[in-house]
């Protein structure tokens, strides 16, 4: 267990090095010259190749890409080029926005999910079951940008019950958590029921059914617990599915996390805030993975491991 | 003499005459089909050219008409902030829609039959360095890849398609890299090897046509990604630029103003989520159908 935890890490650590030399490699060949941003419009040919000197970016690449890994070795992402900061204090201060409306996404996903899932199981082959899957099929394939637009609208504009976007209390939110919840809910749906189904079949079912017990013990007690199972492993998966959705979200709903953070520094070429963000969404991805990885055997000791 | 036997394909017919019992698939198909129709047949549907700004288009006030607007309900389904009809637009907008999604779905899958094949069947140090990349890209925030790629390039149709391909190859390579490994030390492969096949000849007859299904049932379901990552970039404003409309465009030109003209997010919202549901529904039928695995469980 030791060993293939530390195998894992160590392979987590490898992936998160590549992931920093792949989007610095690109955004080092691509078109965009942060200089020119910085400088304005109306700046000499001089004061640009000073900028260029004074950034390091008249630098070959390796060195370039050499001096953000010593820096990251210090837990040093950089100093944002356009905004007078530290990328680590920016990120610091949109970050917990951001993970809060992740939990509350994931926390509606999963409520929506698993009783969309459990209903369909118990249900299966009827019209019930259908419309169910259906409606996942629907919720997996809504662009996030027009949920939430909607959601907007109805709840903000029409009814007024609800603000239109903004970040503070809880009212604020309700929509965005929706929007997320509404969307990735098909997802563990789908899953939950073939989980359920499964189970349901299983002989131990059959038992507890002909020692009388209820339904209702039979299904929470029994066979919830069993098919539940596949479907936790997947929240850590699905950290990385939110990850690569905060930019339409928090563009949406003008909530002050990091996707927003991301999105202004992509349209100025802020290149230490896009790295940064990059590199903490993948950081992310992976402790999910990691964690999906080391609590499935937790709770399932019928996963061995090798 | 003997060798007329002639084999029936009961195989194959069994898949279409399957599909074609689920309604969910033919509910799918016909979304598909009508959206091909109003893509090829727009000019003829509508008598207006997508940027045509009406001088009747818009109120006194310089608003859009809500759905059926204008004079004899001229605007079925309204215009938008220049006084365009908004179903002229989702009509050419189904053009966009379908050309990136073929065009970047196929690249996709190009790329990633390629891995994942190559790494698949002949392993060793180019196949480790292969999935080893394409773990990393697993790692990758794939829509903030995208967004960035997307915005720093001068978007146009062809970089639209090009950078959702760089971002959703990855599946497909990881999919048929596990299938080609199981395959390849499959007795069947072994002797066709003994006799002295090349690695060609095993590739193209024995390889791919048993990964066909899986390339199809990707391929399908990957349209449904593109559609929607397409209208994602497009409604950053950072995908297919305005005036050529796109679904997902007409949204991001009008967002400022959605609490007065709601219509503009709702219908072309509604064509995105019809279009990327109905690829969903027939890939997912496809997958049931073609997967001998999975067939028990109806």
């Amino acid at each position: 267990m030791a060993l293939h935890l530390a195998r894992r890490l160590l392979q987590s650590v490898l992936i998160l090095l590549g992931v920093t030399l792949v989007t610095f490699f690109l955004l080092y060949v691509l078109p965009a010259d942060p200089v020119r941003q910085i400088a304005g419009r109306s700046a000499t040919a001089e004061t640009v190749e000073s900028i260029r000197r004074q950034l390091g970016l008249d630098q070959p690449f390796w060195v370039q890409y050499g001096r953000y890994l010593w820096g990251l070795l210090h837990l040093d992402l950089g100093r944002s080029y356009l905004q007078r900061a530290e990328v680590a204090e920016l990120i610091a201060a949109r970050l917990p926005a951001t993970l809060l409306l992740m939990a509350a996404g994931i926390a509606c996903e999963v409520a929506i999910g698993l009783a969309m899932g459990i209903w369909a199981a118990l249900r299966r082959g009827t019209a019930v079951d259908t419309g169910l899957m259906l409606a996942s099929f629907a919720g997996v394939s809504a662009p996030q940008f027009v949920v939430g637009l909607m959601l907007l609208y109805v709840f903000g504009v029409w009814l007024r019950w609800l603000p239109i976007g903004g970040y503070g209390t809880a009212a604020h939110l309700i929509l965005p958590a929706l929007t997320l919840g509404l969307l990735g809910a098909g997802w563990y749906a789908r899953m939950m029921r073939s989980s359920m189904v499964e189970v349901l079949r299983q002989d131990f079912v059959r038992t507890a059914r002909a020692k009388g017990l209820t339904r209702a013990r039979v299904i929470l007690r029994h066979a919830l617990p069993n098919a539940i199972l596949p479907v936790i492993a997947m929240i850590g998966i699905d950290i990385g599915i939110f990850m690569g959705g905060i930019v339409v979200v928090e563009s949406v709903f003008g909530w002050p996390g990091i996707g927003q953070l991301a999105w202004q520094a992509i349209q100025r070429v802020d290149i230490p805030i896009i790295m940064g963000v990059t590199l903490v969404s993948a950081v992310g991805i992976v402790l999910g993975n990691l964690l999906a990885d080391i609590v499935a055997p937790l709770i399932d000791p019928r996963i061995r491991l090798r | 003499m003997s060798d007329a036997v002639a084999l029936p394909e009961p195989r194959r017919r069994g898949v279409l005459a399957r599909l074609a019992r689920r309604p969910l698939v033919l509910a799918g198909l016909a979304v598909i089909g009508l959206t091909v129709l109003a893509a090829i047949l727009a000019p003829w549907l509508t008598p207006y050219a997508p940027d045509q700004q009406h001088f009747d288009g818009l109120t006194l006030q310089g608003a859009p008409l809500p759905p059926g607007g204008g004079p004899d309900g001229a605007f079925p389904l309204g215009t938008d902030l220049l006084g365009r009809d908004l179903l002229t637009r989702i009509l050419y907008g189904a053009r966009t829609s379908l050309v990136i999604g073929i065009l970047a779905n196929g690249m996709a899958l190009l790329v990633g039959t390629l891995v994942g094949v190559t790494a698949g069947y002949f392993r060793g140090i180019v196949g480790a360095l292969l999935m080893r990349f394409t773990d990393l890209m697993m790692a990758f925030p794939a829509l903030l890849l995208a967004i960035c790629l997307a915005a720093i390039l001068r978007p146009s149709l062809w970089i639209v398609a090009l950078v959702i391909a760089l971002v959703n190859w990855v599946q497909v390579a990881r999919v048929l890299y596990t299938e080609t490994t199981s395959l390849a030390v499959r007795d069947f492969i072994q002797a066709e090897r003994a006799i002295g096949a090349g690695h060609g000849r095993i590739l193209l007859r024995h390889i791919l046509p048993h990964l066909l299904p899986t390339i199809i049932v990707y391929g399908t379901l990957g349209i449904s990604t593109t559609v929607l990552l397409e209208a994602t970039l497009s409604f950053l404003g950072i995908g297919v630029q305005p005036p050529d409309p796109s679904w997902g465009n007409i949204i991001f030109e009008s967002q400022t103003y959605f609490q007065a003209a709601p219509w503009l997010v709702f219908f072309p919202g509604l064509a995105i989520l019809a279009l990327a549901l109905a690829f969903n529904l027939v890939g997912d039928g496809l997958r049931d159908v073609l997967d001998p695995t999975q067939r028990e469980r109806d």
